[in-house]
């Protein structure tokens, strides 16, 4: 510091220091520019996994509404496949029972619904926490399935709505063989949603979620609506997580109940914790990882490839407790810092 | 007479067959000081519990400003200027100290209805809250996760967030409890220094701190108020030396008599 400058106190600096973390701690930093550029480079590196990589990228967008509400607000759910399905389905009864194949305004579609059966669900289901949540969120899914099973003439069951054609994007782009095009509009509404998601997190709201996870009791205490602040964020993650059904079912052009089995809902938790829950990203590493891995060890041992999966979230929940994204967190504080001037 | 800021008319309240209140009465006048004794187990956390809302009465009424809140939730009477702090923490700890603090003035502001603007964009809430955090002596752990503090620091904490929310009313269930006796002080230096205007009451068991403080003293024993009166009459009451004071304590309020 300039010995001409005024000399602050000890004090102001620190006051100083505490204020500027606060003010900055929203700004874009430059590491966060690196799943993108991969997903990006991926594109070019491997042209002929692209429809792979279009369902690794909804996987990415379906375990972050899943982060938004459990590892920012501390809602545990099993049931989040209700949502994911709720909007596969709007997109595939749009077409299959309305002829409605326009692809985007079938997103904002799915969006409003799963939006509305979010909202719903979770003004009763809120009042809940823990293992009564659990459960109740799981009943919600299977409650969903079985209506659907039981009106298998529009659902088509657990048979599908099979060979859905999806219309030209912006009436242009053809959905081609290998997903090309379906790679880069999904990474498109990926990096939309992407967006909204940070920015909520950032607010003084997402602030809120996290003190609602940290200790609910004290946010009555402050003065916290508790109820309404989880509705809106479990409608919010319902609302992504059914822009991602619906891309899902776009990717595939083919939908069956299975969507809202349970082991989907399990699966993006899995996914979230062994990226790490609470920190926008784990849900890409996390993904990426479970995708990939499932993949190759599917390949490997088409019976016994959970084994894999299995092992390795033992190991993250014993020695990586933040995760895998805690890892490389870890790891960058190991790094030589640049020295202060 | 002038409208309470607090009242409690005829509150009971009963764990399964234990009653843990029983017929309460008690008014805090606008800028009161009064501390609530009593041996453990009397009902005095129980009874912050039932005005702050946390607990349900089963008979009586909670009036705040001349206004009945038996049956408002807890969170808009805390909206509505009655705040408390807890005999044990409860704060975020995996949030900084100053997150701690931001995240109340945003809740009784209403900011935290936003879900767009950044949350360090207001520097007005961010200067406040540093004021509050000034005051506690806590600026150098601004940026501390709270449960990388000292419990002695976090018990600041919980001061801190309890005075952020502004409140007209301010229950304090044992502030200085488990503090070493450093901290303890400034605790209640800044307890002492508060607006005249809002009305406090402090469960507290330092003898010392209760006469210091107080200008009125309530007792509870056994779920009932067993008597109130100025720090004078308590301390010359021989009951209440019988069932909660002892020697030691009469020795302590005469001390604190003393330097008041």
């Amino acid at each position: 510091m300039a010995a001409s400058e005024p000399q602050k106190s000890a004090g102001q600096v620190a006051r100083d220091r505490a204020a500027l973390f606060l003010i900055e701690r929203h700004r874009f930093r430059w590491p966060e520019a690196l799943p993108w550029l991969i997903a990006i480079a991926c594109f070019f590196v491997f042209p002929d996994r692209m429809t792979f990589g279009g369902q690794v990228l909804i996987m990415v967008m379906f375990a972050i509404s899943l982060d938004l509400i459990l590892g920012y607000a501390g809602i545990v759910t099993l049931g989040h496949a209700a949502f994911f399905g709720i909007g596969a389905y709007t997109v595939g009864l749009l077409i299959a029972r309305f002829g409605w194949s326009e692809p985007i305004s079938s997103l904002f579609a799915a969006a409003v619904l799963s939006a509305l059966v979010g909202f719903a669900s979770g003004w009763f289901l809120l009042r809940y926490r823990g293992l009564t949540l659990l459960m109740l969120t799981l009943a919600t899914a299977i409650m969903l399935q079985e209506t659907g099973n039981l009106r298998s003439d529009i659902s088509g069951g657990y048979d599908g709505l099979p060979g859905l054609t999806i219309s030209p994007l912006f009436g242009y782009f053809d959905y081609d063989l290998y997903g090309h095009v379906n790679y880069l509009y999904v990474l498109g509404v990926l990096a939309v949603v992407f967006f909204f998601v940070r920015r909520i997190v950032y607010s003084p709201f997402g602030q809120a979620l996290t003190g609602i996870r940290e200790n609910v009791r004290r946010m009555h205490a402050i003065g916290s609506p508790v109820h309404r602040r989880l509705v809106t964020v479990y409608t919010i993650a319902a609302s992504i997580a059914g822009v991602a059904g619906a891309l899902f079912t776009q990717t595939n052009a083919y939908v069956t109940l299975t969507v809202f089995d349970f082991d989907n809902s399990a699966k993006v938790m899995v996914m979230l914790i062994l990226g790490g829950t609470g920190r926008l990203y784990g849900a890409f590493l996390g993904a990426v990882v479970y995708m990939v891995l499932e993949d190759k060890l599917s390949k490997l041992s088409p019976t016994f490839w959970q084994f894999g999966i299995g092992l390795l979230l033992v190991l993250a929940v014993l020695f990586a407790r933040r995760g895998l994204l805690g890892l490389v967190e870890n790891a960058g504080l190991c790094l030589p810092k640049r020295k202060k001037p | 007479m002038s409208e309470a800021a607090l009242q409690v008319r005829g509150l009971n309240h009963a764990f399964g067959a234990l009653p843990v209140a029983r017929d309460i009465n008690l008014a805090l006048e606008r800028g009161a000081r009064r501390a609530l004794i009593g041996p453990n187990g009397a009902g005095k956390t129980t009874l912050v519990n039932l005005i702050t809302g946390a607990l349900r009465p089963v008979a009586g009424s909670v009036l705040l400003d001349g206004k009945d809140i038996t049956t408002t939730s807890q969170a808009e009477r805390a909206r509505r200027g009655l705040a408390r702090t807890f005999q044990i923490n409860q704060l975020f700890r995996g949030l900084t100290v100053l997150e701690n603090i931001c995240m109340t003035i945003g809740e009784r502001d209403g900011n935290c209805n936003n879900l767009w603007r950044s949350a360090g964009a207001k520097r007005s809430v961010i200067d406040e809250a540093l004021d509050h955090l000034d005051a506690l002596r806590l600026t150098d752990d601004a940026l501390k996760l709270v449960r990388e503090l000292p419990y002695g620091r976090q018990r600041l904490v919980e001061i801190a967030i309890a005075l952020a929310q502004k409140p007209r009313v301010l229950l304090l269930d044992e502030p200085a409890a488990g503090v070493p006796s450093s901290e303890s002080h400034l605790i209640l230096d800044v307890v002492a220094g508060l607006d005249p205007d809002i009305a406090i009451l402090i469960i507290e068991h330092d003898m010392d701190v209760v006469f210091r403080f107080a200008k009125q003293i309530t007792v509870m024993v056994q779920g009932a108020v067993f008597t109130e009166g100025t720090p004078d009459e308590i301390m010359n009451n021989a009951e209440v030396r019988a069932v909660y004071l002892g020697e030691e304590g009469h020795q302590a309020a005469q001390r604190g008599g003393r330097h008041g």
